[in-house]
């Protein structure tokens, strides 16, 4: 039986407020987040907020904010900036924190992490077609021509 | 037994644009981005949750794949909208459409309810398709 276009637009109204508040975490994950402030623009409960929030993407909002944190602190980390200002650049307050919540998601401390992301940028540079499957560099013609 | 698919193209009218459209908008992550000289890049991006398989965004030059009268018809098809390149999968299909509609992603489709699931069509910045689809529980 289709819904009452009440409902619909009900439901249409609270997923735009659910993404408003996905995309402000977006936008200020390096600032100092109150995700019940969130929550109150948004117009929920506390705990509405995170069960619409959770369905919709899979984990509730603090979760998606640490990951969102760390994601970037691997984009910061790739730059070759030092951990420590990678930790505070993207809110963190805590060094032994940070690098706890990093190697609990990518299995390596943020500086071992770094070492083997700047190694193969470098290896990268220098040896662009080791990352590249041979046929599409072939048939970019980017392979060396060899004498047989 | 073949068991797996880890690369797969996509031909792009421009790199660098692909590069925001799939990074920035979709929020996919970048796995290689190699310089193979003057005006030439190897770039593969994946979906956050699929880090094995990589999308190569294809820039079409005139070259080894395409010669001139070649390559200027495929950017003519691909601007066209001609190619459909796959489906992609979402937590929340309705959560997902408002999202990337406030990011500026052309949508074709709005999302319908079919009678194989739940689906909306978009394009990426070259022309090219995609369906998109909720995850079924």
């Amino acid at each position: 039986m289709p819904q009452p276009a009440a409902t619909i637009f009900l439901k249409i109204y609270l997923y735009r407020r659910v993404v408003q508040a996905k995309l402000f975490i977006d936008a200020h994950y390096h600032q100092p987040i109150n995700l019940a402030a969130i929550a109150d623009e948004a117009y929920f409960s506390k705990y509405h907020f995170i069960r619409l929030f959770k369905a919709a993407y899979g984990n509730t909002p603090h979760q998606y904010l640490m990951a969102v944190r760390i994601n970037n602190a691997q984009l910061l980390l790739k730059t070759g900036m030092p951990v420590t200002d990678v930790c505070y650049a993207i809110g963190f307050d805590s060094i032994s924190s940070f690098s706890a919540l990093f190697k609990r998601i990518t299995k390596h401390s943020p500086a071992v992490w770094q070492q083997t992301e700047l190694k193969r940028a470098a290896e990268m540079k220098i040896a662009p077609l080791n990352f590249i499957p041979n046929c599409f560099a072939q048939q970019n013609g980017w392979t060396p021509n060899r004498n047989f | 037994m073949i068991t797996k698919m880890n690369h797969v193209s996509i031909f792009v009218l421009n790199q660098d644009s692909a590069f925001d459209f799939y990074v920035n908008k979709l929020g996919f992550n970048v796995h290689t981005d190699a310089s193979m000289g003057p005006g030439k890049r190897w770039l593969t991006v994946c979906p956050p949750e699929q880090p094995e398989l990589e999308i190569s965004l294809m820039a079409i030059n005139e070259g080894m794949m395409f010669k001139q009268e070649a390559a200027e018809q495929m950017r003519v098809l691909v601007s066209k909208g001609t190619f459909g390149f796959g489906v992609f999968e979402c937590n929340d299909l309705l959560a997902t459409y408002e999202e990337l509609k406030a990011k500026g992603v052309e949508f074709t489709k709005e999302p319908t309810k079919e009678f194989y699931g739940f689906e909306a069509l978009f394009k990426d910045d070259s022309g090219n398709w995609f369906s998109l689809g909720e995850k079924k529980q």
